[in-house]
């Protein structure tokens, strides 16, 4: 399987996400935003970081740099394109996934492990996982998931929210919304689920010395799936 | 402007300071130059207070590849790797502004480390503020704690450890001690000394503003009532630049074209280009017409002395300078050839093609002032005035919870959560534990590092407080599983003028160069931090020790939480009972006076190797070192990470149950061990002639103290765990 990273000007979880995806077995190539070609692919990551250093809006930059339009006709004609973090704020600004990333609730960045629910399991991203919950872990300023009613109705009706954060038990409660999440939103799809954006990070969870193993299960399911 | 004697004495100088620049120059200096001079010899940048007394500190070692006196100091991890590390001070400007006086503090000191060679792998940070009463300390706990993630969470570097307190003698003075470490090859490493004439010297990274002029001089003086007119000496930092000067700069240094390279920290420019010139015993030529600036108009007074951020300097191979381009064009940074290196061993600057300044190099550096400022020894603590008795009718648990969320213990949560600290994806110890620890990357190997200070020892008595901290960092690493390998120091210190401030600077050196020496546990770099003070008030003495150890095998580390129920729970090192200057003699009886724990180096070494030894042997399930708050805290705190209680019982001392539960005796470590493998623990601990107490058995969820009381561990949580939440959210 053949995955490309986007690296932008700011990002920096693009290292980490290259390593997990060659840890479970994908032939993983760097691209740099001012290419205008993507390399054949048939996953395309936008990694975590601060695109652009954040500047106007998360992700709107680096939503408008060269690379993405290759990126965006990818995801257009069906490709497989996650957005993590950042990457998951540069969707939302292109208009791939709908609504948008306000600043956490408490005004403060956080860094810690949380669970997610699995809300919909048909699609590339999910199928086949076994648990309902996962252990994922966040880190960011802006993830506070927000879109209009009809949106809201437009989302729950394609069942595009791919997961939300929980407890360990799966319990889906306001006191386990870390950011302030409408409905607890940690990831969403687009309507072909083709394309995920979502805030935690599974590229951290990778070893077990590392926050967890919870992404090592998500990317070799992942894998397996696209084969 | 002409340049008098009033002029140079607004400048920060020194009357007899000023005399001697006339007298180097054998004429009156303009107004750039004074600027310079007053940039170099600030005791910021020259040391001029401490440097007699540094130089008294070990900084040799089998380790060691680089000692103080680089950018950052670097040590060999073995393989061709080594590691580069350094901490250093941003005080005041973060009292005046605390965001950006924090965020640039974390700059700055991942800066120093990668302009020689290493990617930045873990930050770490010490930071104090004054009584949580005080009306000032919320919001600047707040802003600093901003400050230092809105860097280094955006330079996409983990924060792995760091150290709160709270005192009221920060009250006026906060401190903010940034320490970075980073990764290296051994052949790669760079240096700031030029070499070879008429090479280009070239300006990389931001534009030059007009923020942050006189930074350095500022922070070489104490704070009055007019410290809000300060706020424009304090530099506005931007990580995105910094990100992109970071990947910029590593990729140039991949080819061979660099000679020399510094960063533009305090006093920007001037120094970068002094102390190139200086080490390489060259001149340097700069045409500050071709410096890329930021606002126009600039004047070269402005120029030399702008503190702007996220800027380098480098000395170039000639011939290389377009393919240097390339790279800088490609992250979208400026990049100007500003001049060259000469054989004049002058500084010398032209602006509209006039020679601005003309100075020996020499007079800048080799002749800055350097004082042996006089000095009081310290007094010898004062008798404490509780007795025995009335501490022995005190109820442990009520004290144990008062301490648990007593400021300097409670849970720093709130602190590091918003600190990316899994970055990089190799973090295998967070925050909150003895030290933070990270993987050597596709290796084996893991870096344990932790900043420590103890002012409150300090302040009792300096030099055994300096030799307590450096202690308490190699126990925090050995507690890890890691052998300490060297430290770098932040000393942050009153006013040098003040006989019994220098006093307690000197003592505390002593100390930490007495400790560091027997430890053989060097000191690689540094920073001094003097003029913490607020008209005549000065803060208890704090130097800050970051240590640094290694991991061979990361699977091989230890943590500090209780594993399983039945385990035995060992105390090692003896416990004297001593209650002066604890946390509970000072928070509980409210008694200020006495002695800090003396520190028996002999001890440390022995008892810290002997664990290590019992680490290599797989015999240890979980490891804490003993400090604030004594047995009962330490325990406490691993009762509640494992989610698990313990059964304890105080040995049969002559000490009471208080004296033993809560003194602050050195050299103590708590550790778990299988049952089936106290025989071999306890051999080899005889062996070693290491003293240890048998102290109890873990079990689900209770601490159980000498069969008498108990509290469940979710209530010792719940007191350690929400006073700084509830603090921040009131």
């Amino acid at each position: 399987m053949k995955s490309s990273v986007i690296t932008f000007p700011g990002s920096n979880c693009d290292r980490d996400m290259d390593v997990a995806l060659k840890k479970f077995g994908f032939k993983n190539k760097m691209v740099w935003h001012a290419d205008a070609e993507l390399p054949k692919s048939d996953l395309v990551v936008l990694p975590g970081g601060f695109s652009y250093g954040d500047y106007l809006r998360c992700g709107s930059m680096a939503s408008k740099s060269k690379i993405m339009r290759s990126v965006i006709n990818f995801a257009n004609s069906g490709g497989m394109v996650m957005g993590i973090c950042n990457g998951f704020q540069i969707l939302v600004e292109t208009g791939l996934v709908p609504g948008v990333l306000l600043r956490n609730k408490f005004l403060e960045f956080i860094c810690k492990n949380v669970f997610v629910k699995i809300n919909d399991k048909k699609n590339k991203y999910f199928k086949n996982v076994d648990n309902e919950v996962l252990e994922f872990h966040i880190a960011h300023n802006e993830g506070n998931y927000f879109c209009t009613n009809d949106q809201l109705k437009e989302i729950e009706d394609n069942n595009q929210i791919a997961i939300n954060y929980c407890d360990e038990n799966g319990k889906i409660e306001d006191q386990f919304n870390p950011n302030g999440s409408l409905k607890n939103i940690a990831g969403i799809f687009n309507k072909e689920k083709n394309v995920l954006g979502m805030m935690p990070h599974p590229e951290r969870m990778i070893d077990r010395s590392l926050s967890g193993e919870d992404g090592s299960l998500f990317f070799k399911n992942l894998i397996n799936n696209l084969k | 402007m002409i340049v008098n004697e009033k002029v140079a004495v607004d400048h920060g100088l020194k009357k007899d300071e000023y005399a001697k620049i006339c007298d180097l120059l054998k004429r009156t200096p303009n107004i750039t130059e004074l600027g310079i001079f007053s940039a170099m010899w600030n005791e910021h940048c020259s040391y001029k207070s401490s440097r007699l007394h540094l130089k008294k500190l070990p900084t040799k070692g089998k380790k060691v590849i680089q000692g103080p006196g680089e950018n950052a100091g670097v040590i060999d991890i073995e393989d061709n790797d080594a590691i580069v590390f350094k901490i250093e001070s941003h005080n005041h400007p973060s009292f005046i502004e605390p965001y950006q006086g924090a965020a640039t503090g974390v700059g700055g000191i991942m800066r120093d480390v990668f302009t020689m060679g290493a990617r930045p792998i873990a930050n770490l940070n010490s930071i104090h503020f004054g009584s949580p009463q005080n009306k000032k300390t919320k919001n600047l706990l707040r802003g600093v704690v901003h400050g230092i993630g809105g860097y280094g969470n955006c330079m996409g570097v983990p924060t792995i450890a760091g150290q709160t307190s709270f005192d009221s003698s920060y009250n006026g003075n906060i401190l903010v001690n940034a320490m970075t470490l980073g990764l290296v090859k051994k052949d790669k490493i760079f240096y700031s000394k030029a070499a070879g004439l008429n090479k280009p010297v070239i300006y990389v990274g931001s534009k030059t503003g007009r923020d942050g002029i006189h930074g350095a001089s500022m922070a070489s003086a104490s704070f009055d009532e007019k410290i809000e007119e300060k706020k424009p000496t304090v530099q506005v930092g931007d990580p995105f630049t910094e990100k992109l000067l970071l990947e910029a700069c590593l990729e140039l240094m991949a080819g061979d074209s660099i000679i020399a390279i510094q960063d533009m920290g305090a006093a920007g420019l001037t120094s970068s280009s002094i102390e190139m010139a200086s080490k390489g015993n060259l001149g340097i030529e700069i045409n500050l017409n071709k410096v890329p600036c930021r606002e126009t108009k600039m004047t070269p007074y402005e120029i030399m002395l702008s503190e702007s951020q996220e800027r380098m300097l480098i000395v170039l191979e000639n011939g290389k300078e377009e393919q240097a381009k390339k790279i800088f064009d490609k992250w979208n940074l400026d990049f100007a050839v500003i001049g060259k290196t000469t054989k004049s061993k002058k500084i010398e600057l032209y602006f509209d093609e006039e020679k601005v300044a003309d100075i020996p190099v020499n007079t800048l550096v080799e002749n800055s002032p350097m004082y042996d400022r006089k000095w009081k020894k310290a007094k010898l603590p004062k008798k404490n005035k509780f007795k025995k008795e009335d501490i022995k009718h005190l109820k442990i648990i009520d004290v144990l919870k008062k301490i648990l969320a007593n400021p300097n213990i409670c849970s720093k949560e709130w602190i590091w959560q918003q600190y990316d600290h899994t970055v990089m994806g190799d973090t295998i110890q967070k925050p909150g534990g003895d030290a933070g620890v990270v993987r050597v990357h596709g290796t084996d190997k893991a870096v344990a590092a932790s900043v420590d200070s103890s002012a409150v020892y300090c302040w009792a008595h300096p030099s055994t407080g300096g030799k307590q901290v450096v202690c308490e960092s190699f126990r925090n690493l050995i507690s890890v599983g890691a052998k300490p390998i060297a430290i770098t120091n932040c000393l942050n210190f009153g006013s040098p003028e003040n006989e019994e401030n220098m006093g307690e600077f000197v003592e505390c050196v002593q100390g930490i160069g007495e400790a560091s020496d027997y430890l053989k546990f060097p000191v690689v770099s540094g920073n001094v931090s003097f003029y913490n003070q607020t008209k005549d008030e000065g803060i208890k003495p704090t130097p800050a020790i970051g240590g640094v150890g290694l991991i061979k095998d990361y699977k091989n580390m230890i943590t500090m939480e209780f594993k399983e129920v039945d385990n035995l729970v060992l105390v090692i090192g003896k416990t004297e009972g001593h209650i002066d200057q604890s946390l509970f003699a000072r928070n509980i009886l409210d008694e200020k006076n006495g002695p800090p724990p003396e520190v028996n180096l002999f001890n440390e070494k022995n008892n810290g190797e002997t664990l290590l030894k019992l680490m290599d042997n797989n015999l240890i399930k979980s490891a804490h070192d003993v400090s604030l708050g004594g047995i009962i805290t330490a325990v406490s705190k691993m009762c509640i990470k494992g989610k698990k209680g313990v059964n304890i019982k105080k040995p049969k001392y002559l000490i009471n149950e208080i004296e033993y539960f809560f003194a602050e005796d050195q050299g103590r470590y708590i550790i778990e061990i299988n049952k089936k493998d106290f025989k071999k623990v306890a051999d080899i601990l005889h062996k070693n002639a290491v003293h240890f107490d048998e102290l109890g058995t873990i079990n689900e969820n209770e601490l159980y103290i000498n069969d008498k009381t108990k509290v469940t561990i979710d209530e010792l949580s719940t007191s350690n765990k929400s006073w700084l939440t509830n603090y921040m959210s009131k």
